[in-house]
């Protein structure tokens, strides 16, 4: 499979679960709670001494749990480490959908984990491309590389911001406004969209301020990112609502889906949909909208 | 593989379990605590005496305390004590004799 063409690439992330890869209790059944994907964490999540051991946890888990349809991606130990091939293999081993490189500042270090990854896939008999791989900017030079990063490899859908590295980088501190992330999510997004690849949050750790962080969900889904990086249960239906479309929405999506067929079927570029002017370049986001809604239970339609 | 040295993996967590291996006597010496013992002990028990059988362990004292593991959790405690006790941390044989 040519990994730019896996139709995984452009699935649905709106939330993005962290997991202790090395705590049975956290990985045998999140799908329960329904995030769109898991993120099971071998890095900063895992203390130093027990590496070796999340890996085996993380291989049969992977291996013998129906995550029954959750995307399972791993977090792998960083580049600078003498871990992070040996996590790939295990991973790409145990059935994995993706990679996420944490602590990305170059295309070179996408790079060395795809080399990684086409290795593993051959090795253990995985479908060549179909292992796709995300990347983490937690510094300031990775945000800066944003689009070399984005456009290093056909297997990368994403990348995300990591905001508790990325301010300690700045010499500052998360404040809950917002104001200390706002060009790093600027950048982010447009160096996603220019490259053709979906673009998520950091997390939102005070679980107490549950308003700030339907606040800063607001924001970042206004800005245009993809989704955003969870790490409790609780904050998993919030999410949803807010990448949920109105029903007026739904309907003008579906209008506009249906009018673009039938009109370029006949060869008209141009046309109006409810007073509004309306052309080609409507359709992939009205389609996301309705794919928004089947994933919400709100649309029933086959659009 | 041998068991060369004492080597512990898993924690006392819910869930979970602790998979502890030693030098043994000739054969497998199993001691099996769990919380479920009369519902799963005689499947542990397969479990470990499989996983065991993969990695070619034939000789070791293993004291195992379960806390309601699932069976992937007790391969993987087991695998990653056995593998402790080798000193060996890279190039595992993920989908040999781990599986």
């Amino acid at each position: 499979m040519n990994p730019a063409l896996n139709p995984n690439k452009k699935r649905l992330r709106r939330s993005m679960m962290f997991l202790n890869a090395q705590k049975p209790g956290l990985i045998k059944d999140p799908y329960v709670y329904g995030p769109d994907s898991i993120m099971l964490d071998l890095e900063d999540a895992v203390a130093m001494k027990e590496k070796d051991a999340a890996r085996y946890s993380l291989f049969h888990a992977l291996r013998e749990i129906n995550y029954r349809g959750v995307e399972r991606v791993v977090r792998i130990n960083g580049l600078d480490s003498d871990m992070w091939e040996e996590d790939i293999r295990c991973s790409v081993a145990g059935g994995c959908d993706s990679i996420r490189i944490p602590k990305t500042e170059t295309a070179e270090d996408v790079k060395r984990v795809e080399a990684v990854v086409e290795a593993s896939e051959l090795q253990y008999g995985r479908e060549p491309g179909s292992v796709l791989i995300m990347a983490a900017l937690e510094s300031a030079k990775g945000v800066l590389n944003a689009l070399e990063i984005c456009e290093a490899s056909p297997r990368l859908f994403g990348i995300a911001l990591s905001g508790g590295d990325y301010t300690k980088d700045l010499q500052t501190v998360i404040t809950g406004t917002g104001v200390e992330l706002m060009g790093a999510r600027q950048h982010m997004i447009i160096a996603a969209r220019a490259a053709g690849v979906q673009c998520f949050d950091t997390v939102w750790t005070n679980l107490n301020d549950m308003e700030g962080f339907r606040k800063d969900v607001e924001t970042i889904k206004a800005m245009g990112f993809d989704g955003k990086s969870i790490i409790n249960p609780r904050q998993i239906p919030i999410v949803h609502d807010i990448y949920t479309p109105t029903q007026k929405e739904i309907i003008f999506a579906e209008k506009v889906v249906k009018e673009i067929d039938e009109k370029s079927a006949q060869g008209i570029g141009v046309f109006t949909v409810d007073g509004k002017m309306i052309d080609i370049a409507f359709y992939d986001g009205a389609k996301r909208t309705l794919m928004l809604a089947k994933a919400a239970g709100k649309y029933k339609g086959n659009l | 593989m041998e068991i060369l040295k004492p080597a512990v993996a898993g924690t006392l967590e819910s869930s979970d379990c602790m998979v502890t291996v030693e030098p043994g006597a000739g054969q497998i010496d199993l001691d099996l605590t769990s919380s479920v013992i009369r519902q799963f002990g005689p499947q542990i028990r397969k479990v470990i005496a499989e996983t065991l059988d993969r990695l070619e362990v034939t000789d070791a004292r293993v004291t195992v305390v379960d806390k309601g593991a699932l069976d992937c959790t007790i391969k993987a405690r087991v695998e990653a004590a056995v593998f402790r006790s080798n000193g060996i941390k890279q190039n595992i044989p993920w989908g040999g004799a781990i599986k």
